[in-house]
């Protein structure tokens, strides 16, 4: 059962000089209870896409296409009943959660007003019994239940935001960088946590970072984000193990991590969203790139185990000629394009 | 002389690029922020335009009575010869108005580029170095800054008034006295928060000493914020000018026209009914005050990145129907 | 492709910078009424007691979560912070003892690249600017001609060629990692021997990270430079480092070659921080067995070891005191249910006595209950967990007539010791500490 169905949204910003594409037609699936990874560097649109899903963008933007909770599709939805889904159905955790928190605040009053707002008919016992409940389950002591947010730490702070998230019992919680912040050791403490959402909670989790060892140890799934577009989809561990996509191939080649021996990196940078490369927008910085990638842009296949990828690299097989699989020559990329 | 060519165009193209950066926002503006800020750029320029060329475009001297032997009327209402009337001396209204709005600019002007040379120059230096001195600095603007501004600026016109001959350098300085403390306290709050930037501790690494510092690292930061700031200081200005003026201790009527001290010779004349004396100076303070304001606020707008509202371009969607803008 | 950076000769001559029992405390301005009185709030012992030698040619590591005082190590080293006591003597100066002006000097010779390359470059400078301002800073020519083409050389040296193109521009035209390459390049211009990096790539993306560590590591061999690497994270310095010095709190708790901290963690925190790393490979999960809550504040250390209230493998002599107690009462009532932590917490008379860093405590027994409830609640806590490190710290527990009275084993500080090729602060093998 999917919690959310997102079908080709797409988010662009207006600018004078036209619009950047920051999500260019985006679709995907996220189950009950799952722990969707969607990861990315700068400038793909992740963030974008999150926050695309819940409705909350700057000025300047527009969304068009499906995003499908309980039926309806949030996209077209009127911002009141869409503000009314915000809490108790669809949380969101920031980077930092000092942007959440109120420092004028003692802790208890934010939950009581985070409970109240949502569900007006609560009494103070039970508002009290559901707030210790689940910051206990967060690791923070009833003793700090009346403390302002500037007496705890970074990383207290930040399971005190994702407690107040899930006080509600959303089904869908989207984590924009929750760690990125925060020190390794809390990080993985708080990552610990979110995977037993699912366990405790029954809630999905959309998990947005740019760090691939997170994703793969706490995500079922990964959706990888290139340049407003999602290049490749599926099981956590089939796609670490063989990704389809060159990027994700890339990147994984790109992370340094214990095992590393050697520095890889990606030639180029990510293109400019406001006139993204013509074809495949990866195919400039693609060590496969044919001639195909450059003239038209890849489609969406499905592949064994559930996988989706785009790239010419898979097929269609009726639609690529031959011509068109013949390496693409392209000039060296000077360093000083690079990112 | 290749490199010196080079090094000369690289200058000028890095002035013109300066140019540009700092043009651009005003460009990008929109709405509200940009109607203030053309109505208050024209309204500013009419003004500096009469006063720039008052000798030709009043018809008359500022305190010029008579013509060709002939000594104008007295209190004569609007007409042909005058076109705002006369006064009680017969001098022509019209022309006090634009040789006044000389006077506005030209004391105004004066006290801005004083309190710029004391305040921002003090600012920097007391919000780099800190300490003792800049304790001792900011109680004293401070105290300043508590008097009732009216009072402290009478208080050193009539001190100076002695001393110093020409009245318009006197008011000049009363003025002065009134604003630094405003210069020197926004200057000094910027400088204390861009004390503590990576690119000023960068400086520091590299050996630089702290007037370099201050120079090339701290004040091309900072002196963003004073043009908004002494926009809105130039209209409040002008009102205590014309205050002083109004109480007998600004600009003395033998130096030259000023505004305030018009409306406080209409004073009777309103009593008997004669509109015109009172009328187009007070008219002329609201207009040119009314003008710069709007320019200050129109550049606080566009240039306070925080207040800033790009011009948004609605998105359309290719291939389908219009999505909703948030 | 690079690959791992060369080890410098085993045989080390004098080495280029040499650290010596190195403080560097920060008063905490309190309240109004402490400062108008004059009264000091506490103390933060940013660096606490740190020797180490950094020799010509390698590159040293310096890890360490928020709050190690790994970054104001770095700054202290190169006089942009003062010390409190202790020396660091480089080139034959001690950088500790030096006046600004003398520092100055002595500048042209260490030089530091930061965090975030989007504040470390002048916004209201050209990138030409910024890069050629040390060379007029230091006086080292002033010829305009020369200036551009030193900065052309070096930018092009740096990777940002066409060095015409970028001279120009501004640092908000620029990306992250092109601003860092310009920032790299300014801290080169004026020759350094050593170079501190702090945390040079944590702000940059997975695929840019690598380029500018490749350009870092061929500086390194192109100049005959000596870095100082400081991070939290450990992946980038096993690659990058030939020693590496892990910090908590202050305090260096393990230095050693690269190889050893990695194949063979000594200090328990060293073991948590390698464990906690995040690996891209979906076998893994996420570890559980990690150490609990978090830095402790830099203003209130724990006694004994700072890491003991966290460590795993704690036991008699590591420093246990009263707020130690506290933290397990807390951390056992977030997990009891409402029920159970009113129940318990009416046992407490009064939990403030237990903020202290005291070793032997008296807990009033709560309003309305017996003294004998609350040992024999603490009893029941210790039945549920007797192998919680925490215990092996009580050496007597008994009730009063109205209180509860606990002392602690006395607490020892540890001291650095030689294990071969490297050396931990650590109870666990310091052989005149008896391991209960």
């Amino acid at each position: 059962m999917s919690v959310v169905s997102v079908r080709d949204l797409r988010v662009y910003y207006g600018t004078p000089h036209g619009p950047v594409r920051a999500v260019d037609g985006v679709s995907l699936e996220i189950q009950e209870g799952e722990t969707l990874g969607l990861v990315g560097e700068s400038g793909c649109g992740k963030s974008t896409l999150g926050r695309g899903i819940l409705g909350l963008l700057p000025e300047g933007a527009a969304a068009d296409g499906e995003v499908v909770y309980g039926g309806r599709n949030l996209v077209t939805l009127a911002p009141r009943e869409l503000r009314e889904l915000r809490g108790p159905d669809l949380g969101l955790i920031f980077q930092e959660p000092m942007t959440r928190l109120n420092p004028l605040l003692r802790i208890d009053d934010h939950f009581a007003e985070t409970l109240k707002r949502h569900e007006p008919g609560i009494g103070d016992a039970e508002a009290r019994r559901r707030s210790l409940d689940v910051l206990g389950k967060m690791g923070i002591p009833p003793t700090r239940f009346r403390q302002y947010p500037h007496e705890f730490s970074g990383g207290m702070r930040q399971r005190i935001m994702i407690a107040l998230a899930l006080v509600l019992r959303p089904k869908l919680l989207i984590a924009d960088e929750p760690t990125t912040a925060l020190d390794v050791i809390v990080e993985a403490q708080i990552l610990g946590i979110l995977a037993d959402l699912k366990a405790g909670f029954g809630t999905a989790l959309l998990l947005i970072t740019h760090n691939l060892g997170i994703i793969a140890e706490s995500c079922d799934r990964v959706a990888v984000m290139y340049a407003g577009k999602l290049v490749e989809e599926g099981p956590a561990r089939d796609v670490f193990a063989e990704p389809a996509h060159p990027y994700t191939r890339e990147l994984l080649e790109s992370t340094i991590s214990l095992a590393t021996t050697a520095l890889h990196s990606i030639p180029g940078a990510p293109p400019n969203l406001l006139e993204p490369p013509s074809g495949c927008r990866f195919h400039p910085r693609c060590p496969d790139a044919m001639r195909v990638c450059v003239e038209r842009e890849p489609v969406e296949l499905r592949l064994d185990g559930d996988r989706r990828v785009e790239c010419w690299l898979h097929g269609p097989e009726d639609q690529v000629s031959d011509e068109g699989r013949r390496e693409l020559v392209r000039e060296e990329i000077a360093i000083a394009d690079e990112a | 002389m290749a490199a010196v060519g080079a090094a000369a165009r690289s200058s000028r193209r890095g002035f013109g690029s300066r140019l540009r950066k700092l043009w651009s926002p005003i460009a990008e503006t929109q709405g509200l922020a940009r109607v203030m800020l053309v109505a208050g750029a024209v309204i500013t320029f009419f003004f500096v335009v009469l006063a720039l060329f008052g000798r030709w475009i009043a018809p008359y001297g500022f305190s010029q009575y008579q013509a060709g032997g002939h000594r104008f009327p007295q209190l004569a209402p609007p007409s042909g010869a005058h076109l705002m009337g006369t006064t009680v001396e017969s001098d022509d209204v019209l022309s006090r108005i634009v040789w006044g709005a000389q006077t506005e600019l030209k004391v105004v002007v004066l006290a801005l580029v004083f309190s710029l040379m004391l305040g921002v120059p003090l600012g920097l230096l007391s919000g780099y170095f800190g300490g003792v001195w800049d304790r001792g600095l900011v109680l004293v603007m401070d105290a300043f800054f508590a008097f009732p501004p009216l009072l402290l600026a009478i208080v050193i016109a009539f001190l100076l008034g002695s001393t110093v001959s020409s009245s318009v350098v006197t008011a000049a300085i009363a003025i002065t006295v009134v604003y630094v403390p405003q210069y020197f306290r926004v200057v000094r709050n910027h400088v204390i928060s861009l004390r503590e930037e990576t690119y000023v501790e960068a400086a520091r690494a590299l050996g630089a000493r702290p007037f370099r510092i201050i120079h090339k690292y701290v004040f091309f930061n900072v002196v963003q914020n004073v043009p908004v700031i002494a926009t809105l200081n130039a209209a409040d200005a002008i009102l205590l000018l014309a205050a002083l003026g109004f109480l007998g201790y600004g600009v003395q009527p033998t130096e030259a026209a000023e505004w305030g001290y018009d409306v406080q010779r209409a004073l009777s004349d309103a009593t008997t009914g004669i509109w015109w004396t009172g009328l187009f100076p007070g008219l002329a303070i609201v207009i040119l005050v009314t003008g710069i304001t709007l320019l200050g606020e129109g550049l606080n707008e566009t240039i306070n990145p925080v207040l800033r509202k790009r011009r948004v371009v609605k998105v359309v969607f290719p291939g389908k129907g219009t999505g909703r803008v948030e | 492709m690079q690959t791992r950076p060369e080890a410098p000769p085993a045989e080390a001559p004098a080495p280029l910078v040499s650290i010596h029992g190195l403080k560097t405390y920060y008063t905490i301005r309190g309240s109004y009424v402490d400062r108008l009185v004059g009264r000091e709030a506490g103390l933060v012992k940013a660096v606490d007691d740190v020797s180490l030698d950094l020799r010509k040619g390698e590159v040293l590591g310096l890890v360490g979560e928020s709050g190690s005082g790994k970054t104001t190590l770095g700054r202290t080293l190169l006089g942009l912070v003062s010390a409190t006591a202790g020396s660091v003597v480089f080139e034959g100066h001690d950088i500790t003892k030096l006046r600004e002006r003398e520092l100055r000097k002595l500048r042209r010779r260490m030089q530091i690249v930061f965090q975030d390359p989007h504040a470390s470059l002048n916004p209201a400078m050209t990138i030409g600017e910024s890069v050629g301002d040390p060379l007029r800073i230091q006086g080292i020519t002033r010829s305009r001609a020369d200036i551009r083409s030193r900065v052309a050389e070096v930018l092009e040296r740096v990777g940002l060629a066409p060095a015409e193109q970028f001279m120009e521009k501004y640092p908000g035209d620029l990306s992250g990692g092109q601003k860092q390459r310009a920032v790299i390049a300014r801290a080169l211009i004026l020759a350094p021997v050593l170079l501190v990096a702090d945390e040079p790539v944590s702000m940059l993306d997975m695929s840019v990270r690598a380029k500018i560590l490749e350009l870092l590591l061929d500086l390194k061999r192109d100049f005959d430079l000596t870095y100082l690497y400081i991070t939290h994270d450990l992946a980038t310095a096993k690659f990058f480092c030939d020693r590496i010095a892990i910090m908590y709190l202050g305090r260096i708790v393990e230095i050693g070659p690269s190889h050893e901290i990695y194949e063979n963690p000594k200090h328990p925190y060293t073991q948590a921080l390698l464990r906690a790393i995040p690996e891209p490979d979906p076998r893994r999960s996420v570890p559980r067995d990690l150490p609990r809550g978090e830095v402790p504040d830099a203003a209130r250390p724990p006694l004994g070891c700072s890491f003991h209230p966290r460590c795993p493998r704690a036991f008699a002599v590591c420093g246990w005191e009263a707020r130690d107690l506290r933290e397990l009462l807390e951390a056992r009532w977030a997990q009891a249910g409402e029920e159970r932590y009113e129940a318990e917490r009416a046992l407490v008379g009064d939990l403030a006595v237990l903020e202290t860093s005291a070793t032997l405590v008296r807990i009033p027994g709560g309003r309305g209950h017996d003294a004998g409830e609350l040992l024999t609640m603490l009893e029941s806590v210790r039945a549920e967990d007797p192998e919680e490190p925490f215990w092996r710290g009580v050496r007597r527990l008994e009730a009063g007539h109205d209180h509860v009275e606990i002392e602690f084993h006395e607490s020892r500080a540890p001291r650095p010791l030689p294990l071969g090729e490297v050396e931990v602060e650590c109870h666990l093998y310091d052989p005149d500490v008896a391991a209960t």
